[in-house]
C-alpha cells in the first residue's frame, strides 16, 4: 500500500477528529434552566466528580463507592436507600404529571433541599451557579432529556381558605381512596400493605409517617405536599391521584394530612384540635404503637 | 382505441387489486405447542384475606402465576411472536384491554403492539394502582379507585413491562409491547398459531416470564401450515 504523504495524513486525522469529536462528548453541551440562571455541563461535570460520585458514581447509575463497596469480598451496601439512577431518568420530586421528565427547577430544588431521611443532603452550601451546573450535568447522563421535553407542570390552584368543612373533607377523600391501605389510619406508614412495599428496583421500602415528621421528600410546604400526591412519587409505589381528584378537593386533603403531622405545629392542627371532634380524634391516637387497619369501616 | 387502453388498464388494475387482496389474506401460518420438559414448582396459595372484597369473589384458592401449565405438560401464557421478517405494523384501532378483577389481571399476560391504545380497567370494589415497571418506555403509576374511567395510555417502543400493583403484592402481569401484528399467547392447551404470513423467511421468539426465550427459524413460501414446538425446561423453583 502507498503510504501516505505527511499532509493527506494531516487532513485525515483533522476530519476524523472533527467527525468523532461529538462522539466523545456525549452530551456536555447540555443546559439547564432555572429562573434566570443557566448552568452548563461542562462546568456541572467538574462539580459532580467532586461532590457527587461518591455515592451516584462516576456512571450517575447510583453505583458509588459510598452505596456499595467494590472488592473481593462480598458485602452488604452501606445505605439503606440507593442513591438515584441518573440514566434511568425517573424521578421523585417533580412539578410535572407521572412518566414525564421533570422541571430544570425540579432538580435543583431536589440538590438544594437533599431528601430527608436518607443520605442525600442538602446542597445548599453550594451556590445557585454551582447547583445550576450540577442539574445540566446530571441530564446529560439520560438520552431521554436529548430526545424528549420535560412535562408540562400540573396546574395548582391558589390554596383556599383553612376551613374544619376542609379538613373533614379531607379525611373523607383519605377514606374513599384508601390512603390508609399503605400510609395507615393515622398516616403512620403501617397500613395492611405496609410491611410489603417495593421500589421499582425491588427494594423494600416504607410509606411515608406523617405521624413523625414535618418534612417530606420532597419539600416542607403545602404546596410541595399537593405536588406529592398529584404527581406521584416516581420509582416508588407511591401513584398519581391527578386522575382521580379535583384540583379544589386535592386541598382538603392537604388540610388533613397536616393534622396527621401531630409532632409539627401547623395551623391546620391547630383549627382540627380545637374543634370536638378533631380533639377526640387526636386524644385517640396513641403515642407509641401502631395500630393497624383499626377503626376503619371497610 | 382509447376506450381499449382504459379498458386493459381497468381490467389489469382489477386483478392487480385481486392479487393484493389474495396475498394479505391469505398466506401461510405457523403454529404449535408450547410444552416443558421436568417438574415445574408448584404454584403457591396466594393469601388475599388482607381485601375480604377480592377474596370472597373466589370460590377455589388462588394460587400464583407465574408458571401456570396445562394437561400433557402444556405450558400457558408464553408469548409467540415473529421477532424478525415480517415489517413494522401499524396499530390496530381496538384497544388493548387490562383488566383487574377479583384482585387479579385478566389477561396474566397482555400482548398488544407499540402505540396502539391501552385500557386499564378495575371491576373491583377496591382501589389498586396500576404501576407498569418500564425501563425503556417511560414508567408511571396511576392511582384508580372503584368507579372511576378506565386508565388510558400507549408505549412507543417494543418491551415487554412487568406490571404490579403495589396496594396487592400479589398481583403481577406483563405487557408484552410489540412492533407487529403477528402474536399469540399459548393456552390451556399449550398451542399458538399465526396465521397471514407472507412468504418469506421468519424468526419466531416464545417467551415465559420464568423460563425465559427461545428462537426458531421458519421459512414460508406459500400457503401453507409450518408446525414448529417450543419446549421449555422448567425450574424447580
Amino acid at each position: 500500500m502507498r503510504k501516505m504523504n505527511t499532509r493527506s495524513m494531516r487532513v485525515f486525522l483533522a476530519v476524523a477528529v472533527i467527525l468523532l469529536l461529538p462522539a466523545a462528548l456525549p452530551a456536555q453541551n447540555m443546559e439547564s434552566h432555572i429562573g434566570k440562571l443557566t448552568g452548563h455541563a461542562n462546568t456541572g461535570k467538574q462539580l459532580y466528580f467532586r461532590y457527587c460520585w461518591g455515592c451516584h458514581g462516576f456512571r450517575g447509575d447510583g453505583g458509588g463507592e459510598n452505596w456499595l463497596p467494590t472488592g473481593n469480598y462480598p458485602t452488604e451496601p452501606y445505605m439503606n436507600i440507593q442513591p438515584r439512577n441518573f440514566d434511568a431518568a425517573v424521578f421523585k420530586c417533580r412539578s410535572t404529571p407521572t412518566g414525564t421528565l421533570p422541571l430544570d427547577q425540579d432538580l435543583y430544588n431536589s440538590v438544594g433541599r437533599g431528601f430527608v431521611m436518607t443520605n442525600m443532603p442538602s446542597w445548599i452550601t453550594l451556590t445557585n451557579q454551582q447547583r445550576a451546573d450540577l442539574v445540566a450535568f446530571i441530564k446529560s447522563f439520560s438520552p431521554r432529556f436529548k430526545n424528549e421535553k420535560a412535562g408540562d407542570p400540573i396546574n395548582v390552584p391558589a390554596e383556599p381558605k383553612l376551613t374544619v368543612e376542609s379538613i373533614k373533607h379531607g379525611q373523607e377523600l383519605f377514606q374513599k381512596l384508601e390512603c390508609w391501605k399503605c400510609h395507615g389510619p393515622e398516616g403512620r406508614g403501617d397500613g395492611p400493605s405496609a410491611s410489603t412495599l417495593t421500589d421499582s428496583n425491588d427494594q423494600p421500602i416504607r410509606p411515608y409517617n406523617f405521624a413523625v415528621g414535618s418534612r417530606f421528600k420532597c419539600g416542607v410546604t403545602n404546596h410541595d405536599l399537593y405536588k406529592i400526591f398529584m404527581t406521584g412519587l416516581d420509582g416508588t409505589p407511591m401513584p398519581s391521584f391527578a386522575d382521580v381528584i379535583k384540583p379544589e378537593e386535592a386541598w382538603d386533603l392537604v388540610h388533613f394530612l397536616r393534622t396527621l403531622q401531630v409532632t409539627h405545629k401547623s395551623p391546620e392542627l391547630a383549627l382540627w384540635e380545637s374543634t370536638k371532634e378533631g380533639a377526640e380524634q387526636i386524644a385517640s391516637r396513641r403515642v407509641y404503637g401502631t395500630p393497624t387497619g383499626s377503626g376503619i369501616k371497610q | 382505441m382509447r376506450a381499449k387502453v382504459i379498458s386493459v388498464t381497468a381490467a389489469l388494475a382489477v386483478i392487480f387489486a385481486a392479487a393484493l387482496l389474495h396475498a394479505r389474506a391469505g398466506g401461510g401460518t405457523i403454529s404449535g405447542k408450547v410444552t416443558y420438559e421436568g417438574t415445574p414448582a408448584k404454584p403457591k396459595p396466594i393469601d388475599m384475606s388482607k381485601e375480604p372484597g377480592c377474596a370472597k369473589q373466589h370460590t377455589t384458592p388462588v394460587t400464583t402465576e407465574t408458571v401456570v401449565t396445562g394437561p400433557n405438560n402444556t405450558l400457558e401464557n408464553v408469548v409467540v411472536y415473529i421477532s424478525a421478517g415480517a415489517p413494522d405494523d401499524s396499530p390496530p384501532s381496538e384497544p388493548a384491554t387490562f383488566d383487574q378483577k377479583g384482585c387479579q389481571y385478566i389477561p396474566h399476560v397482555l400482548a398488544f403492539q407499540v402505540n396502539q391504545q391501552l385500557k386499564v380497567v378495575n371491576d373491583d370494589q377496591t382501589s389498586h394502582n396500576i404501576h407498569p415497571l418500564a425501563k425503556v418506555n417511560r414508567e408511571w403509576n396511576k392511582s384508580q379507585p372503584p368507579g372511576t374511567p378506565p386508565i388510558i395510555d400507549k408505549y412507543d417502543k417494543p418491551e415487554f413491562i412487568p406490571v404490579k400493583c403495589n396496594v396487592h403484592p400479589w398481583m403481577h402481569g406483563t405487557f408484552a409491547v410489540l412492533k407487529n401484528s403477528h402474536h399469540a399467547i399459548s393456552g390451556e392447551d399449550g398451542g399458538f398459531s399465526l396465521p397471514n404470513l407472507p412468504a418469506g423467511k421468519y424468526t419466531v421468539t416464545a417467551w415465559h416470564e420464568s423460563y425465559g426465550e427461545q428462537t426458531q427459524e421458519v421459512t414460508i413460501s406459500g400457503s401453507e401450515t409450518k408446525t414448529i414446538n417450543f419446549v421449555f425446561k422448567a425450574k424447580p423453583y
